[in-house]
Protein backbone atom coordinates (compact mmCIF):
# COMPACT_ATOMS: atom_id res chain seq x y z
CA UNK A 1 0.00 0.00 0.00
CA UNK A 2 1.35 3.36 -0.99
CA UNK A 3 0.51 6.95 -1.26
CA UNK A 4 -0.85 8.53 -4.21
CA UNK A 5 0.46 11.77 -6.03
CA UNK A 6 -2.33 12.59 -8.24
CA UNK A 7 -1.86 15.13 -11.37
CA UNK A 8 -4.65 15.06 -13.12
CA UNK A 9 -3.61 16.73 -16.26
CA UNK A 10 -3.47 14.97 -19.73
CA UNK A 11 -0.66 15.15 -22.07
CA UNK A 12 2.17 15.51 -19.67
CA UNK A 13 4.92 14.76 -22.28
CA UNK A 14 8.43 13.61 -21.89
CA UNK A 15 10.00 17.40 -21.92
CA UNK A 16 8.14 17.51 -18.63
CA UNK A 17 8.64 14.45 -17.27
CA UNK A 18 12.29 15.06 -17.44
CA UNK A 19 13.72 18.01 -19.65
CA UNK A 20 16.15 17.04 -22.71
CA UNK A 21 18.48 19.28 -21.24
CA UNK A 22 19.16 16.56 -18.20
CA UNK A 23 18.93 13.29 -20.37
CA UNK A 24 22.94 13.25 -22.00
CA UNK A 25 23.37 10.70 -18.71
CA UNK A 26 24.05 7.15 -17.29
CA UNK A 27 23.47 8.98 -13.80
CA UNK A 28 20.48 7.43 -12.18
CA UNK A 29 20.56 10.06 -9.56
CA UNK A 30 21.01 13.13 -11.28
CA UNK A 31 18.04 12.24 -13.68
CA UNK A 32 15.65 11.64 -10.45
CA UNK A 33 16.24 14.98 -8.90
CA UNK A 34 14.77 16.42 -11.76
CA UNK A 35 11.95 14.25 -12.89
CA UNK A 36 8.85 16.22 -13.59
CA UNK A 37 10.19 19.87 -11.70
CA UNK A 38 8.61 21.59 -14.55
CA UNK A 39 4.93 20.21 -13.71
CA UNK A 40 6.22 19.97 -9.52
CA UNK A 41 9.26 21.58 -8.96
CA UNK A 42 9.09 19.73 -5.26
CA UNK A 43 7.94 16.28 -6.91
CA UNK A 44 11.21 14.68 -6.22
CA UNK A 45 10.97 15.98 -2.43
CA UNK A 46 7.60 15.07 -1.98
CA UNK A 47 7.68 10.88 -2.98
CA UNK A 48 8.83 8.14 -1.28
CA UNK A 49 10.06 4.85 -2.42
CA UNK A 50 7.21 2.92 -3.44
CA UNK A 51 4.57 6.20 -3.89
CA UNK A 52 2.01 5.96 -6.96
CA UNK A 53 1.89 8.79 -9.58
CA UNK A 54 -1.47 9.38 -10.91
CA UNK A 55 -1.99 11.40 -14.28
CA UNK A 56 -4.85 11.95 -17.21
CA UNK A 57 -4.84 10.91 -20.50
CA UNK A 58 -1.65 10.42 -23.06
CA UNK A 59 0.93 10.18 -20.35
CA UNK A 60 4.28 10.12 -21.75
CA UNK A 61 3.51 11.42 -24.50
CA UNK A 62 6.63 13.14 -27.02
CA UNK A 63 10.07 11.94 -27.25
CA UNK A 64 11.53 8.25 -27.06
CA UNK A 65 13.46 8.72 -24.15
CA UNK A 66 13.71 5.93 -21.67
CA UNK A 67 15.41 8.54 -19.33
CA UNK A 68 11.56 9.71 -19.06
CA UNK A 69 10.24 6.13 -16.85
CA UNK A 70 13.71 5.69 -15.74
CA UNK A 71 13.44 8.95 -14.15
CA UNK A 72 10.25 8.08 -12.43
CA UNK A 73 11.72 5.20 -11.53
CA UNK A 74 14.83 6.20 -9.96
CA UNK A 75 12.97 8.70 -7.78
CA UNK A 76 11.27 5.72 -6.01
CA UNK A 77 7.89 5.71 -7.89
CA UNK A 78 6.85 1.86 -8.01
CA UNK A 79 3.79 2.30 -10.21
CA UNK A 80 2.06 4.79 -12.55
CA UNK A 81 -1.60 4.76 -12.96
CA UNK A 82 -3.03 6.94 -16.39
CA UNK A 83 -6.11 7.23 -18.02
CA UNK A 84 -3.77 6.42 -21.57
CA UNK A 85 -0.40 6.26 -22.37
CA UNK A 86 2.08 7.55 -25.15
CA UNK A 87 2.80 4.17 -26.98
CA UNK A 88 6.52 4.28 -26.52
CA UNK A 89 6.56 5.52 -23.12
CA UNK A 90 4.19 2.85 -22.11
CA UNK A 91 6.79 0.40 -23.99
CA UNK A 92 9.71 1.45 -22.05
CA UNK A 93 8.16 1.48 -19.01
CA UNK A 94 7.69 -1.91 -19.28
CA UNK A 95 10.85 -2.74 -20.97
CA UNK A 96 12.27 -0.94 -17.35
CA UNK A 97 10.58 -2.47 -15.15
CA UNK A 98 8.14 -0.04 -14.32
CA UNK A 99 4.87 -0.85 -14.04
CA UNK A 100 2.28 0.82 -15.96
CA UNK A 101 -1.62 0.71 -15.68
CA UNK A 102 -4.52 2.14 -17.68
CA UNK A 103 -7.18 3.22 -15.60
CA UNK A 104 -9.83 4.85 -17.47
CA UNK A 105 -12.31 5.85 -14.43
CA UNK A 106 -10.94 6.70 -10.93
CA UNK A 107 -11.41 8.77 -8.08
CA UNK A 108 -8.39 8.93 -6.82
CA UNK A 109 -6.77 12.16 -5.03
CA UNK A 110 -3.46 12.63 -3.44
CA UNK A 111 -2.37 11.10 -0.37
CA UNK A 112 -4.83 8.57 -1.19
CA UNK A 113 -3.63 4.80 -0.29
CA UNK A 114 -3.58 2.69 -2.96
CA UNK A 115 -2.72 -1.20 -4.48
CA UNK A 116 -2.02 -2.25 -7.48
CA UNK A 117 -2.81 -5.92 -8.74
CA UNK A 118 -1.05 -6.00 -12.26
CA UNK A 119 -1.79 -9.57 -13.12
CA UNK A 120 -5.90 -9.46 -12.85
CA UNK A 121 -5.55 -4.87 -13.87
CA UNK A 122 -7.16 -4.28 -10.43
CA UNK A 123 -6.50 -0.85 -8.61
CA UNK A 124 -7.59 -0.46 -5.13
CA UNK A 125 -8.12 2.60 -3.02
CA UNK A 126 -7.91 1.81 0.53
CA UNK A 127 -8.50 5.32 1.28
CA UNK A 128 -12.10 5.60 -0.27
CA UNK A 129 -12.69 1.39 0.06
CA UNK A 130 -13.05 1.30 -4.00
CA UNK A 131 -11.83 -0.83 -6.37
CA UNK A 132 -11.15 0.50 -10.50
CA UNK A 133 -11.19 -2.19 -13.41
CA UNK A 134 -7.69 -1.32 -15.38
CA UNK A 135 -7.47 -2.44 -18.95
CA UNK A 136 -5.65 -5.80 -19.52
CA UNK A 137 -2.05 -5.76 -20.82
CA UNK A 138 -0.95 -8.07 -23.63
CA UNK A 139 0.67 -11.24 -22.01
CA UNK A 140 3.93 -10.50 -23.65
CA UNK A 141 4.51 -7.58 -21.84
CA UNK A 142 3.13 -9.16 -18.53
CA UNK A 143 5.92 -11.46 -19.70
CA UNK A 144 8.39 -8.98 -19.69
CA UNK A 145 7.53 -7.10 -16.54
CA UNK A 146 7.42 -10.25 -14.23
CA UNK A 147 11.16 -11.08 -15.39
CA UNK A 148 11.98 -7.68 -14.10
CA UNK A 149 12.43 -5.78 -17.68
CA UNK A 150 13.66 -6.82 -21.17
CA UNK A 151 17.11 -7.50 -19.98
CA UNK A 152 15.85 -9.92 -17.27
CA UNK A 153 13.76 -11.55 -19.42
CA UNK A 154 16.93 -11.99 -22.66
CA UNK A 155 19.07 -13.16 -20.21
CA UNK A 156 16.54 -15.78 -18.76
CA UNK A 157 14.94 -17.25 -22.45
CA UNK A 158 17.64 -15.66 -24.70
CA UNK A 159 15.56 -14.68 -27.64
CA UNK A 160 11.75 -13.33 -28.12
CA UNK A 161 9.66 -16.27 -27.09
CA UNK B 1 11.08 -19.40 -35.29
CA UNK B 2 10.85 -20.11 -39.00
CA UNK B 3 10.21 -17.37 -41.25
CA UNK B 4 8.16 -18.63 -44.04
CA UNK B 5 7.12 -17.06 -47.86
CA UNK B 6 6.46 -13.49 -47.68
CA UNK B 7 2.68 -13.31 -47.38
CA UNK B 8 2.02 -10.80 -50.19
CA UNK B 9 -1.26 -12.32 -51.60
CA UNK B 10 -3.17 -11.78 -48.68
CA UNK B 11 -5.95 -10.07 -48.85
CA UNK B 12 -7.99 -7.41 -47.15
CA UNK B 13 -4.42 -5.78 -45.57
CA UNK B 14 -3.60 -2.26 -45.00
CA UNK B 15 0.29 -1.73 -45.71
CA UNK B 16 1.10 -1.70 -42.27
CA UNK B 17 -0.72 -5.07 -42.17
CA UNK B 18 1.07 -6.20 -44.84
CA UNK B 19 4.61 -5.25 -44.30
CA UNK B 20 4.61 -6.94 -40.79
CA UNK B 21 3.08 -10.32 -42.46
CA UNK B 22 5.77 -10.28 -44.32
CA UNK B 23 8.47 -9.77 -41.35
CA UNK B 24 6.60 -11.84 -39.33
CA UNK B 25 6.04 -14.93 -41.76
CA UNK B 26 2.73 -15.45 -41.63
CA UNK B 27 -0.17 -13.23 -41.90
CA UNK B 28 -1.29 -11.17 -39.70
CA UNK B 29 -4.58 -8.64 -38.82
CA UNK B 30 -4.41 -5.47 -36.69
CA UNK B 31 -4.77 -6.57 -32.99
CA UNK B 32 -2.35 -9.67 -33.26
CA UNK B 33 0.98 -9.80 -31.29
CA UNK B 34 3.45 -10.66 -34.00
CA UNK B 35 7.56 -11.43 -33.16
CA UNK B 36 9.05 -9.86 -36.29
CA UNK B 37 12.50 -9.96 -38.11
CA UNK B 38 13.93 -6.35 -38.41
CA UNK B 39 15.59 -4.85 -41.17
CA UNK B 40 17.87 -2.05 -39.78
CA UNK B 41 18.32 -0.41 -36.05
CA UNK B 42 19.05 3.37 -35.51
CA UNK B 43 20.63 5.02 -32.25
CA UNK B 44 21.68 8.73 -31.28
CA UNK B 45 23.25 10.12 -28.96
CA UNK B 46 19.97 10.86 -26.86
CA UNK B 47 19.52 6.99 -26.87
CA UNK B 48 22.39 4.72 -27.89
CA UNK B 49 24.46 5.41 -24.58
CA UNK B 50 21.58 3.30 -22.95
CA UNK B 51 21.11 0.99 -25.51
CA UNK B 52 24.65 -0.17 -25.35
CA UNK B 53 24.63 -0.20 -21.61
CA UNK B 54 21.23 -2.33 -22.06
CA UNK B 55 22.71 -4.74 -24.40
CA UNK B 56 25.89 -5.32 -21.98
CA UNK B 57 23.54 -6.25 -19.45
CA UNK B 58 22.08 -8.52 -21.78
CA UNK B 59 25.18 -10.52 -21.94
CA UNK B 60 25.82 -9.24 -25.43
CA UNK B 61 28.99 -9.58 -27.10
CA UNK B 62 28.71 -8.90 -31.09
CA UNK B 63 25.51 -7.44 -32.97
CA UNK B 64 23.53 -9.85 -35.09
CA UNK B 65 24.17 -8.30 -38.32
CA UNK B 66 26.81 -5.71 -38.11
CA UNK B 67 25.96 -3.83 -41.32
CA UNK B 68 22.38 -2.89 -40.18
CA UNK B 69 23.03 -1.19 -36.70
CA UNK B 70 23.65 2.61 -37.32
CA UNK B 71 24.72 4.73 -34.40
CA UNK B 72 24.38 8.61 -35.30
CA UNK B 73 25.93 11.71 -32.91
CA UNK B 74 23.44 14.33 -33.89
CA UNK B 75 21.25 15.24 -30.73
CA UNK B 76 24.31 17.17 -29.07
CA UNK B 77 26.86 17.31 -31.83
CA UNK B 78 29.56 18.57 -31.27
CA UNK B 79 29.41 17.71 -27.49
CA UNK B 80 28.46 20.74 -25.41
CA UNK B 81 30.40 19.21 -22.67
CA UNK B 82 32.25 16.57 -20.82
CA UNK B 83 28.93 14.22 -19.81
CA UNK B 84 28.22 14.61 -23.85
CA UNK B 85 31.76 14.10 -24.94
CA UNK B 86 32.08 11.17 -23.38
CA UNK B 87 28.81 9.42 -24.47
CA UNK B 88 30.35 10.28 -27.46
CA UNK B 89 33.67 8.67 -27.26
CA UNK B 90 31.35 5.73 -25.30
CA UNK B 91 29.79 5.10 -28.80
CA UNK B 92 32.45 5.64 -30.62
CA UNK B 93 34.42 2.87 -28.54
CA UNK B 94 30.89 0.50 -29.38
CA UNK B 95 31.42 1.04 -32.89
CA UNK B 96 34.87 0.62 -33.33
CA UNK B 97 34.56 -2.40 -31.00
CA UNK B 98 31.36 -4.29 -32.42
CA UNK B 99 32.44 -3.18 -36.32
CA UNK B 100 28.95 -1.26 -36.90
CA UNK B 101 28.32 1.83 -38.41
CA UNK B 102 28.85 5.66 -37.02
CA UNK B 103 27.54 8.80 -37.87
CA UNK B 104 29.98 11.04 -36.28
CA UNK B 105 29.13 14.91 -35.84
CA UNK B 106 28.17 17.35 -38.46
CA UNK B 107 27.00 14.41 -40.78
CA UNK B 108 23.54 15.12 -39.96
CA UNK B 109 20.13 14.25 -38.56
CA UNK B 110 19.66 10.33 -38.07
CA UNK B 111 16.68 10.05 -40.04
CA UNK B 112 18.11 11.78 -42.83
CA UNK B 113 20.93 10.11 -42.84
CA UNK B 114 19.30 6.58 -42.60
CA UNK B 115 16.91 7.87 -45.88
CA UNK B 116 19.81 9.57 -48.10
CA UNK B 117 22.32 6.65 -47.55
CA UNK B 118 19.57 3.99 -48.16
CA UNK B 119 20.05 2.57 -45.10
CA UNK B 120 15.85 2.22 -44.65
CA UNK B 121 14.14 0.93 -48.15
CA UNK B 122 10.63 0.47 -49.40
CA UNK B 123 8.64 -2.52 -47.50
CA UNK B 124 11.79 -2.11 -44.89
CA UNK B 125 10.28 -3.18 -40.90
CA UNK B 126 12.99 -0.42 -38.99
CA UNK B 127 13.60 0.50 -35.52
CA UNK B 128 14.93 3.69 -34.36
CA UNK B 129 15.28 4.92 -30.85
CA UNK B 130 13.76 7.96 -31.64
CA UNK B 131 10.35 9.14 -31.92
CA UNK B 132 10.34 10.31 -35.01
CA UNK B 133 11.17 7.25 -36.80
CA UNK B 134 7.97 7.08 -38.70
CA UNK B 135 9.50 9.37 -41.28
CA UNK B 136 10.18 6.30 -42.56
CA UNK B 137 6.73 5.95 -44.02
CA UNK B 138 7.74 8.50 -46.51
CA UNK B 139 9.61 5.55 -48.23
CA UNK B 140 6.51 3.14 -48.05
CA UNK B 141 8.66 1.70 -45.01
CA UNK B 142 6.85 0.43 -41.49
CA UNK B 143 9.18 2.88 -39.29
CA UNK B 144 8.59 2.74 -35.49
CA UNK B 145 9.76 4.54 -32.82
CA UNK B 146 11.78 2.17 -29.11
CA UNK B 147 13.24 3.32 -26.47
CA UNK B 148 16.90 2.00 -25.78
CA UNK B 149 15.84 -1.04 -24.12
CA UNK B 150 13.91 -2.42 -27.22
CA UNK B 151 16.59 -0.97 -29.61
CA UNK B 152 19.25 -3.05 -27.36
CA UNK B 153 17.58 -6.06 -28.03
CA UNK B 154 17.42 -5.60 -31.46
CA UNK B 155 21.03 -5.11 -31.93
CA UNK B 156 21.37 -8.63 -29.81
CA UNK B 157 18.14 -10.94 -31.66
CA UNK B 158 17.26 -8.84 -35.37
CA UNK B 159 14.03 -9.21 -33.79
CA UNK B 160 11.45 -7.47 -31.92
CA UNK B 161 7.78 -7.73 -30.55
CA UNK B 162 4.99 -5.60 -32.02
CA UNK B 163 0.99 -5.64 -31.81
CA UNK B 164 -0.36 -4.62 -35.17
CA UNK B 165 -1.68 -1.61 -35.30
CA UNK B 166 -5.10 -0.48 -36.39
CA UNK B 167 -4.64 1.93 -39.37
CA UNK B 168 -6.43 5.40 -39.41
CA UNK B 169 -6.77 6.38 -43.38
CA UNK B 170 -6.39 9.64 -44.67
CA UNK B 171 -7.18 11.00 -47.93
CA UNK B 172 -5.87 14.27 -49.10
CA UNK B 173 -7.07 15.98 -52.33
CA UNK B 174 -6.92 19.52 -53.96
CA UNK B 175 -3.69 21.13 -54.92
CA UNK B 176 -1.98 23.23 -52.44
CA UNK B 177 -2.50 27.12 -52.73
CA UNK B 178 1.29 28.77 -53.31
CA UNK B 179 3.57 29.47 -50.14
CA UNK B 180 1.53 26.32 -48.26
CA UNK B 181 3.14 23.29 -48.16
CA UNK B 182 3.27 19.71 -46.46
CA UNK B 183 4.39 21.52 -43.29
CA UNK B 184 1.16 23.27 -43.31
CA UNK B 185 -0.93 20.07 -44.16
CA UNK B 186 0.71 17.86 -41.43
CA UNK B 187 0.18 20.87 -38.81
CA UNK B 188 -3.38 20.95 -39.73
CA UNK B 189 -4.16 17.01 -39.82
CA UNK B 190 -2.27 17.45 -35.99
CA UNK B 191 -5.08 19.75 -34.86
CA UNK B 192 -7.39 17.77 -36.76
CA UNK B 193 -6.34 14.32 -34.40
CA UNK B 194 -5.20 16.03 -31.53
CA UNK B 195 -1.97 15.23 -30.27
CA UNK B 196 -2.97 11.30 -29.16
CA UNK B 197 -5.83 10.74 -31.90
CA UNK B 198 -3.52 8.53 -33.66
CA UNK B 199 -2.26 6.46 -30.47
CA UNK B 200 -1.07 2.97 -31.00
CA UNK B 201 -2.90 3.34 -34.60
CA UNK B 202 -0.97 3.19 -37.38
CA UNK B 203 -1.52 6.40 -40.45
CA UNK B 204 -1.77 5.75 -43.97
CA UNK B 205 -1.75 9.30 -46.15
CA UNK B 206 -3.42 9.13 -49.78
CA UNK B 207 -4.90 10.96 -52.37
CA UNK B 208 -4.09 13.31 -55.02
CA UNK B 209 -2.67 16.12 -52.69
CA UNK B 210 0.22 13.45 -51.49
CA UNK B 211 0.66 11.29 -54.95
CA UNK B 212 2.22 14.35 -56.34
CA UNK B 213 4.59 15.07 -53.34
CA UNK B 214 8.38 15.07 -53.54
CA UNK B 215 10.19 12.54 -51.16
CA UNK B 216 10.88 15.56 -48.53
CA UNK B 217 7.83 16.97 -48.17
CA UNK B 218 6.33 13.14 -47.82
CA UNK B 219 9.04 13.09 -45.15
CA UNK B 220 7.91 16.09 -43.49
CA UNK B 221 4.55 14.25 -43.21
CA UNK B 222 5.45 11.16 -42.39
CA UNK B 223 7.51 12.68 -39.97
CA UNK B 224 4.75 14.30 -38.16
CA UNK B 225 2.26 11.52 -37.90
CA UNK B 226 4.18 11.24 -33.97
CA UNK B 227 2.52 14.53 -33.24
CA UNK B 228 -0.34 12.59 -33.21
CA UNK B 229 1.05 9.56 -31.26
CA UNK B 230 0.79 7.65 -34.49
CA UNK B 231 2.81 4.12 -34.55
CA UNK B 232 3.67 5.16 -37.81
CA UNK B 233 2.87 6.98 -41.02
CA UNK B 234 3.00 5.32 -44.29
CA UNK B 235 2.76 7.31 -46.94
CA UNK B 236 1.28 6.09 -50.11
CA UNK B 237 4.13 5.19 -52.79
CA UNK B 238 2.32 5.92 -55.93
CA UNK B 239 4.75 8.89 -57.25
CA UNK B 240 7.31 8.12 -54.95
CA UNK B 241 10.68 9.34 -56.79
CA UNK B 242 13.60 7.21 -55.89
CA UNK B 243 17.42 6.78 -57.19
CA UNK B 244 16.72 3.65 -56.57
CA UNK B 245 14.51 0.64 -57.86
CA UNK B 246 12.22 -0.77 -55.28
CA UNK B 247 8.79 -2.54 -54.74
CA UNK B 248 6.20 -0.70 -53.48
CA UNK B 249 3.71 -2.08 -50.62
CA UNK B 250 -0.11 -0.86 -51.45
CA UNK B 251 -2.90 -1.36 -49.01
CA UNK B 252 -5.93 -3.93 -50.85
CA UNK B 253 -8.74 -1.87 -51.79
CA UNK B 254 -11.06 -3.63 -48.98
CA UNK B 255 -8.04 -2.85 -46.70
CA UNK B 256 -10.38 -2.31 -43.06
CA UNK B 257 -9.76 0.93 -41.22
CA UNK B 258 -10.66 1.78 -37.73
CA UNK B 259 -11.04 5.41 -39.44
CA UNK B 260 -11.46 7.00 -42.35
CA UNK B 261 -11.10 10.74 -43.25
CA UNK B 262 -11.23 12.62 -46.24
CA UNK B 263 -9.86 16.39 -46.48
CA UNK B 264 -9.96 18.71 -49.61
CA UNK B 265 -6.68 20.94 -49.17
CA UNK B 266 -7.05 23.44 -52.03
CA UNK B 267 -8.54 26.42 -49.75
CA UNK B 268 -5.67 25.52 -46.89
CA UNK B 269 -3.75 28.45 -45.57
CA UNK B 270 -0.61 28.37 -43.86
CA UNK B 271 -0.40 26.80 -40.82
CA UNK B 272 1.17 27.84 -37.11
CA UNK B 273 0.81 25.65 -34.01
CA UNK B 274 1.09 28.52 -31.07
CA UNK B 275 2.88 27.14 -27.89
CA UNK B 276 3.11 24.79 -26.00
CA UNK B 277 1.24 22.35 -28.13
CA UNK B 278 1.95 20.80 -31.63
CA UNK B 279 -1.99 20.45 -31.83
CA UNK B 280 -2.25 23.85 -30.96
CA UNK B 281 -2.62 24.94 -34.88
CA UNK B 282 -4.70 27.94 -36.27
CA UNK B 283 -4.73 29.61 -39.56
CA UNK B 284 -1.76 32.22 -40.15
CA UNK B 285 -4.23 35.07 -39.98
CA UNK B 286 -5.02 34.37 -36.57
CA UNK B 287 -1.08 35.00 -35.04
CA UNK B 288 0.07 37.61 -37.80
CA UNK B 289 2.26 40.19 -36.09
CA UNK B 290 3.00 38.26 -33.75
CA UNK B 291 6.66 40.01 -32.28
CA UNK B 292 9.63 37.14 -32.44
CA UNK B 293 13.51 37.35 -31.66
CA UNK B 294 14.10 34.07 -32.68
CA UNK B 295 13.60 32.33 -35.73
CA UNK B 296 15.24 28.55 -36.80
CA UNK B 297 15.33 26.66 -39.47
CA UNK B 298 15.95 22.95 -38.64
CA UNK B 299 14.70 19.32 -37.79
CA UNK B 300 14.49 16.13 -39.66
CA UNK B 301 10.91 17.37 -40.60
CA UNK B 302 11.81 20.52 -42.00
CA UNK B 303 15.54 21.71 -43.22
CA UNK B 304 16.18 19.63 -46.61
CA UNK B 305 17.24 21.23 -50.03
CA UNK B 306 13.41 22.53 -51.09
CA UNK B 307 13.32 23.69 -47.53
CA UNK B 308 16.23 25.66 -47.42
CA UNK B 309 15.28 27.01 -50.98
CA UNK B 310 11.81 28.08 -49.40
CA UNK B 311 13.87 30.38 -47.71
CA UNK B 312 16.28 31.52 -49.91
CA UNK B 313 13.47 32.70 -52.36
CA UNK B 314 12.20 35.11 -49.16
CA UNK B 315 15.27 36.48 -48.42
CA UNK B 316 17.49 36.62 -51.33
CA UNK B 317 18.44 40.00 -51.61
CA UNK B 318 17.27 40.99 -48.61
CA UNK B 319 18.71 41.84 -45.06
CA UNK B 320 17.50 40.86 -41.52
CA UNK B 321 17.74 43.12 -38.84
CA UNK B 322 16.15 42.71 -35.18
CA UNK B 323 15.17 38.71 -35.72
CA UNK B 324 18.06 36.43 -35.64
CA UNK B 325 17.84 33.58 -37.25
CA UNK B 326 19.49 30.17 -37.01
CA UNK B 327 19.88 27.43 -39.76
CA UNK B 328 21.29 23.86 -39.19
CA UNK B 329 20.79 21.85 -42.21
CA UNK B 330 19.32 18.66 -42.40
CA UNK B 331 23.15 16.82 -43.74
CA UNK B 332 26.23 17.64 -44.70
CA UNK B 333 24.96 16.63 -48.48
CA UNK B 334 22.19 18.99 -47.71
CA UNK B 335 24.20 21.86 -46.92
CA UNK B 336 26.90 20.56 -49.82
CA UNK B 337 24.13 20.55 -52.12
CA UNK B 338 23.10 24.17 -51.21
CA UNK B 339 26.33 25.39 -50.78
CA UNK B 340 27.02 24.53 -54.59
CA UNK B 341 23.86 26.11 -56.09
CA UNK B 342 24.02 29.33 -54.14
CA UNK B 343 21.33 28.94 -51.25
CA UNK B 344 23.71 28.70 -48.80
CA UNK B 345 25.27 32.53 -50.14
CA UNK B 346 22.17 33.80 -50.27
CA UNK B 347 21.28 32.99 -46.41
CA UNK B 348 24.53 33.57 -45.14
CA UNK B 349 24.44 37.35 -47.34
CA UNK B 350 20.89 37.80 -45.46
CA UNK B 351 22.41 37.31 -42.05
CA UNK B 352 21.42 33.74 -41.08
CA UNK B 353 23.77 31.56 -38.88
CA UNK B 354 24.66 28.20 -40.03
CA UNK B 355 25.34 25.88 -37.14
CA UNK B 356 26.25 22.35 -37.50
CA UNK B 357 23.65 19.69 -39.01
CA UNK B 358 22.14 18.34 -36.25
CA UNK B 359 19.64 18.56 -34.05
CA UNK B 360 20.90 20.78 -31.13
CA UNK B 361 18.07 23.98 -31.01
CA UNK B 362 15.08 21.60 -32.05
CA UNK B 363 15.79 19.72 -28.89
CA UNK B 364 17.19 22.25 -26.89
CA UNK B 365 20.63 20.43 -26.33
CA UNK B 366 22.95 23.57 -27.07
CA UNK B 367 23.31 25.57 -29.83
CA UNK B 368 20.42 28.23 -29.52
CA UNK B 369 18.61 28.30 -26.52
CA UNK B 370 15.84 30.84 -26.47
CA UNK B 371 16.06 33.60 -23.70
CA UNK B 372 12.84 34.26 -20.72
CA UNK B 373 10.03 35.50 -22.61
CA UNK B 374 11.44 35.63 -26.28
CA UNK B 375 8.98 34.27 -29.00
CA UNK B 376 11.09 31.27 -31.65
CA UNK B 377 9.09 30.72 -34.82
CA UNK B 378 10.55 27.02 -35.77
CA UNK B 379 9.98 24.96 -38.10
CA UNK B 380 10.43 21.69 -36.02
CA UNK B 381 8.16 19.82 -34.96
CA UNK B 382 7.42 20.01 -31.48
CA UNK B 383 6.92 23.21 -28.93
CA UNK B 384 6.23 21.27 -25.54
CA UNK B 385 7.33 24.01 -22.97
CA UNK B 386 10.98 23.58 -22.57
CA UNK B 387 11.40 21.60 -25.60
CA UNK B 388 13.98 24.39 -26.57
CA UNK B 389 15.41 24.40 -23.61
CA UNK B 390 13.78 27.09 -22.05
CA UNK B 391 10.11 26.88 -20.37
CA UNK B 392 9.55 30.45 -20.38
CA UNK B 393 10.11 30.80 -23.79
CA UNK B 394 7.38 31.08 -26.21
CA UNK B 395 8.06 28.64 -29.60
CA UNK B 396 5.56 28.66 -32.65
CA UNK B 397 5.87 26.19 -35.58
CA UNK B 398 5.61 26.77 -38.96
CA UNK B 399 7.18 25.89 -42.55
CA UNK B 400 10.85 26.93 -43.51
CA UNK B 401 8.61 30.08 -45.70
CA UNK B 402 6.96 31.11 -43.00
CA UNK B 403 9.92 31.11 -40.73
CA UNK B 404 11.95 33.12 -43.21
CA UNK B 405 9.45 35.91 -43.46
CA UNK B 406 8.96 36.30 -40.00
CA UNK B 407 12.64 36.23 -40.01
CA UNK B 408 12.94 38.62 -41.75
CA UNK B 409 10.08 41.11 -40.46
CA UNK B 410 10.43 40.77 -36.72
CA UNK B 411 7.02 39.61 -36.64
CA UNK B 412 4.56 36.08 -37.84
CA UNK B 413 4.17 37.08 -42.06
CA UNK B 414 2.88 34.81 -44.59
CA UNK B 415 5.38 34.46 -47.48
CA UNK B 416 4.60 36.75 -50.56
CA UNK B 417 5.67 35.73 -53.93
S1 LIG C 1 15.80 17.08 -35.30
FE1 LIG C 1 14.58 17.27 -33.47
S2 LIG C 1 12.83 15.93 -33.78
FE2 LIG C 1 14.38 15.37 -35.30
S3 LIG C 1 15.54 13.71 -34.39
FE3 LIG C 1 16.60 15.59 -33.86
S4 LIG C 1 15.74 16.22 -31.88
FE4 LIG C 1 14.37 14.69 -32.76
Amino acid sequence: MTTAHVYPVDNIDTDRIIPGKYTKTLDMSALASHVLEDLDPDFAKKVHQGDILVAGNNFGCGSSREQAPIAIKAAGVSVVVAKTFARIFYRNAINIGLPVIEVEHHNIQSGDSISVDLENGIVTNHTKNETYQATKMPQQMIDILNAGGLVNYLIQHGDYV
Amino acid sequence: MVYGPSSKNTMNQTISEKIISQHAGKPVKAGDIAIVRVDGVMATDATAPFAIKAFRQMGGKKLWDVERVSLIIDHASPAPNETVANLHKLMRDFSAEMGCRLYDIGEGICHQLMVENAHVKPGDLFLGADSHTPTYGALNAFGIGVGSTDLAATMLTGKTWLKVPKTIKITLNGALKKGVTAKDLILFLVKELGVEGANYQAVEFTGETIKSMTLASRMAIANMSSEMGAKTGLVDPTGLDLWYPFEPTFADNDAEYVRELTFDVSSLRPQIAKPHSPENVVDIDEVLGTKVQYAFIGSCTNTRLEDLHAAAQVLNGKKLTSTRLIIAPASKKIFNDALKDGTIQILSDAGATFITSGCGPCVGSHLGVPGDGEVVISSTNRNFQGRMGNPKAQVYLGSPAVVAASALAGEITEPTE
